[in-house]
């Protein structure tokens, strides 16, 4: 049942507009060099910050589509009903969601950060950062959009819970420090799927 | 008799409002249950504490492996019928042909009209095999012809030692027990 989760949130996912964060991901990149002029030191120099905060508002797009949809259509009530813990269905979700997501990601950033003269060297560490990043990322995206399932103006709401949540990421994430960046990552991925799983079962009416 | 499901003094209160209180209740093998009542009576949330998606204030539920079709079709909508079912267990063809929607197999479900939709939900729960049936409304959007086709597997059901708790203000075809709940 498990696998049968992700695959199915992996289809619907990458069927359903995945494109579309991604190309917010790159368009947020495009608007710097608008914004801080075409000096390519100083684009340079800022490129993987700007990187980091383009992939953090990417990172909200795809929320409300994660659990919400799944409670409204009482998808989330029978899985409970086939037994399938509440924690393992946001430990799914979390996984079919970095698939969906990550891998496109790190490709948008490879235009990305031409748009911002960013050389060989700064794109890889960058992209190893987003790698490890994004599972924290993805982590806590699941467990902002089981939190907000349901509540009425949940959109605006996501913002202002995962965005203040993702700074350890973003710090860590564009200083390339990477032992920092994972153990993050390793704690947001841990402690998530509890986190959602109890917001599913409170969701219950 | 071992019970499929049983009811032991339970209290339910939902939003600070008292549903019912210390009602027992026991269901065998072949046995059917109607609880009828007025609306915001408490007929759903007696369905969905007897699923476990509540929570008795007191009391105690006890439950044999069970499904469930409310007003929920719960089916991937942008997935053909037959697939969307699948998700949910591994045979559905036979199911798919006694409900009378084995030639929308192909039909994505958010194309499905309401009635259709239903005809689904209800192919889910008896593709599942579980031994109790829980039927929030499962007349609603049903043509005669499709009400006719569930009292037939609901019989079937029934004959082979299943149990099954419907929630309706229609009365139901068939014998049925009935349970009254009021205001």
């Amino acid at each position: 049942m498990i696998a049968g989760l992700i695959v199915r949130d992996v289809r619907r996912g990458v069927t359903g507009a995945a494109w579309l964060p991604v190309a917010f991901f790159v368009l947020v990149a495009a608007l710097v060099p608008f914004a801080v002029g075409p000096d390519a030191r100083l684009l340079s120099r800022i490129g993987p910050g700007a990187l980091w905060i383009a992939a953090l508002t990417a990172a909200l797009l795809p929320i409300e589509r994660l659990i919400e949809p799944d409670r409204a259509d009482g998808v989330l009530d029978q899985l409970f009903l086939h037994g399938v813990a509440e924690e393992s269905v946001a430990l799914a979700k979390i996984i079919a969601h970095w698939l969906s997501f990550a891998p496109l990601l790190l490709i948008a950033a490879i235009p990305a950060s031409a748009l911002l003269a960013l050389d060989g060297r700064s794109l890889a560490s960058t992209e190893l950062a987003l790698l490890i990043g994004t599972a924290g990322l993805a982590s806590l995206a699941v467990a902002v959009a089981a939190v907000t399932a349901g509540l009425p103006r949940a959109g605006s709401l996501t913002g202002l819970l995962l965005l203040p949540l993702a700074v350890p990421l973003l710090i860590f994430g564009a200083a390339d420090a990477y032992l920092l960046e994972a153990a993050v990552s390793l704690l947001l991925t841990a402690g998530a799927p509890f986190v959602a799983g109890a917001a599913i079962r409170a969701a219950r009416t | 008799m071992t019970s499929l499901l049983r009811f032991e003094a339970v209290t339910l209160r939902r939003r600070g409002r008292l549903l019912f209180e210390d009602l027992d209740l026991a269901l065998g093998a072949g046995e059917a249950l109607q609880v009828i009542g007025p609306n915001g009576s408490g007929k759903s949330s007696l369905i969905r504490l007897a699923a476990g998606l509540l929570q008795p204030e007191r009391g105690r539920v006890e439950r044999s492996p069970l499904t469930l079709a409310d007003e929920n079709i719960a089916l991937d909508r942008e997935l053909p019928l037959k697939r969307a079912l699948k998700f949910w267990s591994g045979s559905v063809e036979r199911t798919m042909e006694a409900l009378g929607i084995a030639h929308l197999a192909d039909v994505p479900v958010r194309l499905l009209s309401s009635g259709q939709g239903k005809r689904a939900a209800l192919a889910r729960v008896v593709a599942s095999g579980a031994p109790l049936w829980l039927l929030d409304e499962p007349l609603n959007a049903l043509d005669a012809e499709g009400a006719e086709r569930l009292a037939r597997i609901i019989e079937q059901h029934r004959a082979s030692g299943g149990a099954v708790v419907a929630a309706s203000h229609q009365p139901l075809p068939g014998e049925w027990r009935m349970l009254e709940l009021a205001r």
